[in-house]
């Protein structure tokens, strides 16, 4: 399937989620906490070839926006995603993500000795020193957590 | 170089210009030490030790007291935990109105850096976690600096227990800065963390691992040894053979360099024969002293005094 015939089964009102990194789609809507059960009418498409990227996955859901904090973390394991929002068969906003060179707040330490682990009333924070995949340096603790240690904490 | 009211928090982010201006300030202390023994005289230094580390408190609380200052604070006892209770944030804020800088030791990684972000006083890591402790760091540059005469150039050999010593991850950033060949031998399951070395990639440092000292102890110009601890063997028998072979006595040193050093944290235990201490290649001692030293010049450049 090209990525003109992907761009055909338009959605009326809804989140279509582009240019996922292939393979995490699924991993997306962990981070959206979609299951099935909602009953919300969700397309995936996983692996599709990408002009730009080789493959990508695409993650299309009705009569559902997203939230700030979940943009933020799904930039974390696909940095290259777009997000388009629907309003009758328009998309009508269309937001690149971008990784900032620091994150703060999300997601937590992977080193469970880190002072941010152990109760005190302070957020996580963290120094981007790779993008794909992921590696974040902790700025407390300075250990380097990663995309799969991100995917755990799902 | 300006280190009035500064925190030292890590080693990673010291640069080796700064290491540098400590160890010539210390240097310059060494032997006019007792010049200075009124210059803090209205100071007070809070020590907060949340595990003990009777060596290291006692060598700050000497320094604070050898420059006129005072102390207060408090030291968890052993297998205690102060954790409990107010957290970290708060008990350094009580803390502040009472100190003038505080000294921190704590279980926990990033506690030091944690400390400083919420206090206007200067904070001294005095080792947090598994990771830093880089006042030990600055005392063993100062150490081989002094024996040797320098640092560049230097075949330095860390032996031991590489994988969890808190010293040993902390003098290895702090000999990055310098041109050095770091000789790493341990048991395999005690090498150093592939991410050390990954953050050594781009270092002037060059880097040999090894599991056998016989095969290097020709080489090299200082000897760091720390201890292979018991509670990493699940097999007593195997923590015995690993422990043996891995200990320095003087037929260990048979084809050792004559100028060679051997320094060790301290407090040592069976990892080096007492026969050695008599040695020429002895520096640990000495080391403790030296510790002294670079602790009361960390003291008085944080203070804001300078030494000329
Ligand atoms: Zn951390």
């Amino acid at each position: 399937m090209s990525e003109q015939e992907l761009r055909i089964r338009k959605i009326r009102n809804g989140t279509v989620i582009d240019h996922i990194t292939a393979g995490n789609a699924l991993n997306v809507m962990k981070i959206l906490g979609i299951n099935g059960k909602e009953g919300l009418v969700v397309s995936v498409a996983i692996n599709v070839p990408s002009s730009k990227y080789g493959r990508k996955d695409i993650l299309k859901i009705e009569e559902r926006e997203l939230k700030q904090d979940e943009v933020n973390k799904i930039i974390l394991i696909a940095p290259n995603a777009t997000i388009n929002i629907v309003k009758e068969y328009q998309v009508i906003d269309k937001k690149r993500l971008k990784l900032p060179a620091e994150l703060k707040g999300f997601p937590r330490c992977v080193n469970p000795n880190c002072i941010t682990n152990s109760g005190e009333p302070v957020e996580t924070e963290f120094y981007v020193i790779q993008s794909e995949p992921l590696k974040l340096r902790c700025k407390y603790c300075q250990r380097i957590t990663s995309q799969d240690d991100i995917f755990k904490q799902f | 170089m300006d280190f009035k009211n500064k925190s030292i928090i890590s080693i990673r982010d010291m640069k080796r210009d700064e290491i540098d201006f400590i160890i010539k300030s210390a240097e310059i202390l060494q032997d006019n030490w007792k010049n200075y023994k009124d210059y803090l005289k209205d100071r007070i230094l809070g020590t907060l030790f949340f595990e003990p580390s009777t060596r290291t408190r006692i060598s700050f609380e000497t320094a604070m007291k050898r420059l006129g200052g005072m102390v207060v604070g408090f030291s968890a006892p052993e297998g205690s935990s102060l954790a409990k209770g107010e957290n970290l944030i708060d008990t350094v804020r009580v803390i502040e109105n009472y100190c003038d800088a505080i000294v921190l030791r704590h279980p926990l990684e990033g506690a030091a850096r944690l400390a400083a972000n919420y206090v206007k006083i200067p904070v001294i890591n005095a080792g947090t976690g598994a990771e830093e402790h880089p006042t030990q760091a600055l005392l063993d540059l100062y150490t081989i600096f002094k024996e040797k005469g320098g640092i560049d150039g230097l075949n330095i050999a860390l032996l031991g227990d590489l994988k969890y010593g808190r010293t040993v991850h902390s003098l290895t950033y702090a000999l990055s800065n310098y041109k050095v060949k770091l000789t790493l031998v341990s048991p395999p399951l005690m090498k150093i963390r592939e991410e050390i070395i990954e953050d050594l990639k781009n270092k002037r440092i060059k880097i040999t691992e090894t599991s056998s000292l016989d095969e290097v102890i020709n080489e090299i110009d200082v000897l760091y040894v720390t201890r292979i601890q018991r509670e990493r063997f699940a097999d007593a028998t195997e923590y015995e053979r690993v422990k043996g072979s891995y200990r320095i006595e003087l037929k260990t040193l048979k084809n050792a360099k004559k100028d060679l050093i051997i320094m060790h944290p301290l407090p040592r235990l069976e990892e080096i024969s007492q026969e050695v201490d008599y040695t020429n290649h002895a520096v640990y001692f000495k080391q403790v002293k030296y510790g002294l030293i670079v602790r009361m010049a960390i003291l008085l450049l944080i203070f804001g005094f300078e030494l000329k």
